[in-house]
């Protein structure tokens, strides 16, 4: 598991405050054909209704402005893919949506599930009434096993473990383990697997592969594309062959604003659009 | 030999006390991230509600079931008390640090103003069994059987707490909330309702502290609640924030140094041996013997 961590892109804190002073500084560039990008097309679906509506969403935290004004629609089926540099506030979208916005912060804005308004309801309520969570980094109850990880997630009176042993026989061999002591992966898949336990209206699944093994991320993203038939999911992926399998609409925030939205294969058809807005490994500069 | 079994018993009997403060004390650490300088409070009202109980309530006394049913009351008045506290002074205030301590310790403060005026300053003799005062001889010592008493009463409490956390849905919450507990709201758990219970249970187990320690130590004080939470503090730290068998552990270890150093050095030293255990703890296991995680 630490392996695994080290992995990973490093604490968010240092990193990601960096590369957004790098991110202010590209995106300008890489705005103007965003913003063509968005008034050329037309809306994407207008006929299918949306099922969450963000609009001009906005966060502090500590003083930083970290999203200002972000709007996008998730559509009621699919998934949509939510991209960006590393630090751009991804995450932060996610948490505010869910009522997770730490307390030295603000979240302003709106935030519709089929309109609804629930932007600043409690997290757990929102949960209860079908916001399904996996968060960055797993999250899994290192100290419990990974029976009581799942048995704690039921939220029905018929949790679905079929469906979970199905998508992830591994959990149901593992289940006196203590969840602290599976690799990365497996612990991904108990962060989902408790959450596909109930039925949900939306999933809402912050970097699901990062720092996994490519075998690993093949498996999760087989096991998201099964549950997305079912249930729409609005997902944070860095891992562009996952976004290609799995991307219905895709919504690209930058320098705290959305900067285009879309069909997924249209961005990802684009190189030089793909590279603009989410060069992340490129903007590094070695 | 006699005089080690003798004081490894006593220091057990001490130990017991310390761990039914601290448990509770640990765990609306762990759960809540509340610092409660009033968990003293609740051991005193324990103790009173006893004592009172044994000289007016129909059917409570000093001997027999009558003091089992006075030991209820006591405890029942602190686990009420405990839980009311939570529900009207702290709840406000989650996520207010300074706030909730300067609430916990001036309703301490409050609470030993409140008894000194209700019951006088004076200690006051606490109605015992009788059986309490006798002796049983184990490996050529005389041990007074109210240490065993609360060792007992303190192994049953542990196994009881074990198995709460273990077994219940409760428990499950609570052991998930000491570990991350914004991860169990976002599970769809409204994760305060677990905070009450763990007051009121600590409540429980600090009020049962009172009712033992005035068969312990012949009476009872308005201050005596502050005193034993000072230890109960440091087992809380040793043992680790949140765990119930780190508090049980730490608090054999402070009960035993504390009455071996006092027994063979000055008196006293043992105190301050106590204070070198956490510092010593806390510079090798910053934090504490079970760490933040293991709750069970
Ligand atoms: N709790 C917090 N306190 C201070 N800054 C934060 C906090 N959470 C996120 N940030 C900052 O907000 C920005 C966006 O973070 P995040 O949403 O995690 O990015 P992403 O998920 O897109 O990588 C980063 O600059 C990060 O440092
Ligand atoms: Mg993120």
């Amino acid at each position: 598991m630490t392996a695994e961590r080290a992995g990973a892109p490093g604490p968010d804190g240092t990193v990601t405050a960096e590369e957004r002073a790098v991110g202010t500084g590209t995106a300008n560039p890489g705005g103007a054909p965003a913003a063509a990008e968005r008034t050329a097309g037309p809306p994407a679906d207008a006929a299918s209704a949306s099922l969450l509506q963000v609009a001009d969403l906005s966060v502090r935290i500590a003083g930083l402005h970290i999203l200002q004004g972000v709007s996008f629609d998730v559509a009621s089926s699919g998934v949509t893919v939510l991209l960006g540099r590393n630090g751009v506030g991804k995450s932060t979208t996610l948490r505010a949506i869910l009522g997770l916005t730490p307390r030295n912060g603000t979240a302003t804005g709106s935030v519709r599930l089929g309109g609804e308004e629930i932007l600043g309801r409690p997290t757990h309520a929102l949960v209860k009434a079908g916001l399904g969570f996996v968060p960055e980094d797993r999250c899994v109850f290192a100290g419990l096993t990974v029976a009581e990880n799942l048995r704690l997630a039921e939220r029905t009176d018929a949790p679905d473990y079929d469906l979970v042993f199905s998508l992830f026989p591994e959990l149901s061999k593992r289940a006196k383990q203590r969840a602290g002591s599976l690799s990365g992966g497996q612990q991904q898949m108990l962060s989902l697997g408790r959450v596909l336990l109930n039925s949900n209206r939306l999933l809402l699944i912050d970097e699901p592969t990062k720092g996994l093994a490519p075998k690993v991320v093949t498996e999760v993203a087989e096991a998201l594309e099964r549950a997305a038939q079912a249930v729409p999911v609005l997902l944070v992926e860095q891992n562009l062959a996952v976004v290609r399998r799995l991307a219905g609409d895709a919504v690209v925030i930058a320098a705290g604003q959305v900067a285009w939205t879309g069909p997924g294969e249209q961005l990802l058809a684009d190189p030089a659009l793909t590279k603009s807005l989410l060069a992340v490994n490129a903007a590094g500069g070695h | 030999m006699s005089t080690i079994v003798l004081m490894t018993v006593t220091g057990l009997g001490l130990a017991a006390l310390y761990f039914l403060v601290a448990s509770g004390l640990s765990l609306v650490f762990g759960l809540a991230d509340v610092l409660n300088f009033a968990h003293g409070l609740f051991l005193s009202v324990g103790a009173y509600a006893t004592w009172w109980a044994a000289g007016n309530l129909p059917g409570a006394g000093s001997d027999g079931w009558g003091f089992v049913l006075a030991v209820a009351f006591g405890v029942l008045a602190g686990t009420v008390v405990a839980a009311l506290v939570e529900l009207v002074m702290i709840r406000p205030l989650y996520s207010r640090t300074i706030e909730q301590v300067l609430v916990t310790v001036g309703l301490s403060l409050a609470g030993v103003a409140a008894l000194q005026a209700g019951f006088g300053a004076d200690p006051r003799p606490f109605p015992r069994p009788s059986w309490t005062q006798q002796v049983v001889t184990i490996a050529e010592a005389r041990v007074p059987l109210d240490r065993l008493l609360l060792i007992v009463a303190a192994l049953v409490v542990l196994g009881l707490l074990l198995a709460f956390l273990r077994w219940t849905r409760y428990g499950l919450i609570i052991r998930a909330g000491v570990e991350n507990r914004e991860m169990v709201t976002a599970l769809g758990i409204d994760v305060r309702k677990a905070f009450t219970l763990v007051f009121a249970i600590g409540g429980a187990a600090a009020a049962l502290a009172g009712a033992l320690s005035g068969v312990y130590f012949g009476s009872v004080s308005p201050t005596s609640g502050a005193s034993l939470l000072i230890f109960a503090f440091i087992v809380v730290v040793i043992g680790g924030m949140g765990s119930v068998s780190g508090s049980a552990i730490a608090a054999v270890a402070v009960g035993l140094l504390q009455q071996f150093v006092n027994y063979y050095g000055t008196s006293g030293a043992g105190d301050i041996c106590v204070v070198a255990l956490l510092a010593v703890v806390l510079l090798w296991r910053p934090a504490g013997l079970a760490g933040k995680a293991a709750t069970a």
